[in-house]
């Protein structure tokens, strides 16, 4: 359970003090799906970094399970937009970062590691360099990394949006896949509403300077849901219509 | 045409434009000599300049080594710490803008005469490169890349190691590839200033006797030299970071 209570986080800057996040106030249930969406500049990076144990709040309080969150946490993992893969390592080597830094039994976590690459559809790319692979490969094999210690809590910012429309669908639904599979508390930072809609359990919309909760709509759709034609086509035209009029009117 | 022609033409040109000068102007072996000359300068005491060589290689080896591990552990230490490298990078600066050939002689005094004054002389001239290239690559490593480092509480060593170092390595080449050069030009001025061996020595001492072509070979030996420790550097480059060619494009 992730808690923020009149979160607010403020950065200095040569005009004096600015709000990026202002008396934020947020549960987060165990294993739930949240999607974040709001307009530039409404401090959604900054959200998860706060999580994340990045950054600290500049006032209220943030705890996950209890405890107030200060520094990084090895149950707490961290996705960016770009792959932010280590060039000179393959896809296993990059996968399996995070094993040799938090210094786990390399031997047991390698196999795992070679599992989640099989399962995202990188079998015969274990071997292969960043460089020798297209942006959507590079970004699975991050997700492959983010997800080999199990975290208990996934920070997605904008993980999928430097990716063409296609790669983009398919890699949320393969995400929402694993989630249903191995359920983690995840944060989802997101432009894409439908994108949102697809994955989320609650959307949260932030409104802009300073950042702060709006709304929260939870989606009452059931998994796994798709893209393509299915039952529910037209509630989730509804949901996506609405999110939209909330992030215009502002 | 392959790979190799292009260059291997190019040397073969430039020797021939040489040798037709010399042999269309009639210039004397004494002021320039031909290229045949210089061969049978070389044959007639091989042994003699190839000692030579091997001693000027030793002397740049060696400081060209121990520049390479100076250079990158005082990057380091400069790029780990903001306030020591305000303080400690004007007095590089400086000491690297007072000119060696200056310094040779102080050199002798301090050290005495042996290997050690040339090999000090070829740590100062060709340190500097390594140090400013690897504290670009350091301070240069990806924002995503550093807090990558940090959400997994990585320690101050693993970050080095595992991320910046790796990440630096291009960039650290660059500065080696001018250094190596530099580190050969070192071990010459040590040797002229102190002509007791190495092909520095040779041409001292062939120019006070006027044997111009034995000038020449080591004069070509010197180049050869540096050619071939510049070009293993480059293999160096291709076998460590085969990466960074991929990704520059």
């Amino acid at each position: 359970m992730i808690r923020l209570k009149g979160v607010s986080r403020t950065f200095p800057t040569r005009d004096g003090e600015v709000a990026a996040l202002r008396d934020l106030d947020l549960d987060i249930a165990e294993n739930q799906f949240v999607a974040v969406v709001g307009r530039s500049g409404c401090g959604k990076s900054t959200l998860l970094r706060l999580i994340a144990g990045l950054l600290e709040p500049t006032g209220g309080a943030l705890t996950i399970d209890g405890a107030p969150v200060g520094r990084p946490r090895q149950d707490v993992v961290l996705m960016h937009q770009l792959p932010a893969l280590l060039p000179w390592r393959t896809a296993l080597g990059n996968v399996m970062l995070p094993v040799e830094i938090r210094r786990l039994p390399r031997d047991e976590y390698r196999a795992r590691a070679a599992d989640l690459l099989d399962s995202v559809g990188l079998a015969g790319f274990h071997q292969r360099h960043p460089y020798e692979l297209s942006g959507g490969m590079q970004q699975r094999v991050a997700l492959c990394r983010a997800l080999i210690q199990r975290p208990r809590v996934l920070l997605m910012d904008e993980p999928f949006s430097a990716l063409d429309a296609l790669t983009r669908e398919e890699l949320a639904t393969q995400l929402q896949a694993m989630h249903l599979a191995a359920p983690a508390t995840t944060v989802f930072v997101t432009h894409s509403i439908p994108e949102a809609v697809l994955l989320a359990d609650r959307v949260v919309v932030l409104g802009t300077r300073p950042g702060r909760v709006r709304r929260v709509l939870d989606v009452g759709i059931p998994r796994p849901r798709s893209f393509g034609p299915n039952a529910y086509v037209a509630r989730a035209a509804e949901y996506v219509a609405e999110l939209h009029d909330l992030l215009l009117e502002e | 045409m392959n790979r190799w022609s292009p260059p291997v033409l190019g040397t073969l040109g430039a020797v021939a434009l040489w040798w037709g000068a010399t042999a269309v102007f009639g210039i004397r072996p004494l002021f320039l000599p031909a290229p045949p000359d210089i061969v049978a300068a070389f044959r007639a005491q091989p042994g003699y300049l190839m000692r030579a060589a091997g001693a000027t290689l030793g002397v740049t080896a060696a400081g060209f080594a121990i520049a390479v591990v100076t250079g990158l552990l005082v990057a380091v230490a400069l790029t780990a710490s903001r306030t020591l490298e305000r303080a400690a990078l004007p007095v590089l600066v400086a000491l690297n803008s007072v000119p060696k050939v200056a310094i040779a002689p102080l050199l002798v005094v301090w050290l005495g005469f042996g290997s050690q004054p040339k090999i000090v002389l070829v740590l100062l001239i060709c340190v500097f490169p390594v140090v400013v290239a690897t504290m670009a690559g350091l301070t240069s490593t990806p924002a995503e890349l550093g807090e990558l480092g940090r959400s997994l509480s990585a320690s101050g060593w693993q970050t080095y190691v595992k991320i910046r170092l790796p990440w630096a390595l291009p960039q650290m080449f660059t500065g080696l590839k001018v250094a190596v050069s530099l580190a050969v030009i070192g071990a010459v001025v040590a040797e002229i200033s102190q002509p007791g061996g190495g092909l520095g020595a040779v041409v001292v001492l062939s120019g006070m006797s006027f044997d111009t072509p034995l000038a020449f070979a080591a004069i070509v030996l010197l180049a050869l030299l540096s050619t071939a420790l510049f070009y293993l550097v480059v293999g160096l480059e291709r076998l460590l970071v085969p990466w960074a060619r991929a990704i520059s494009g």
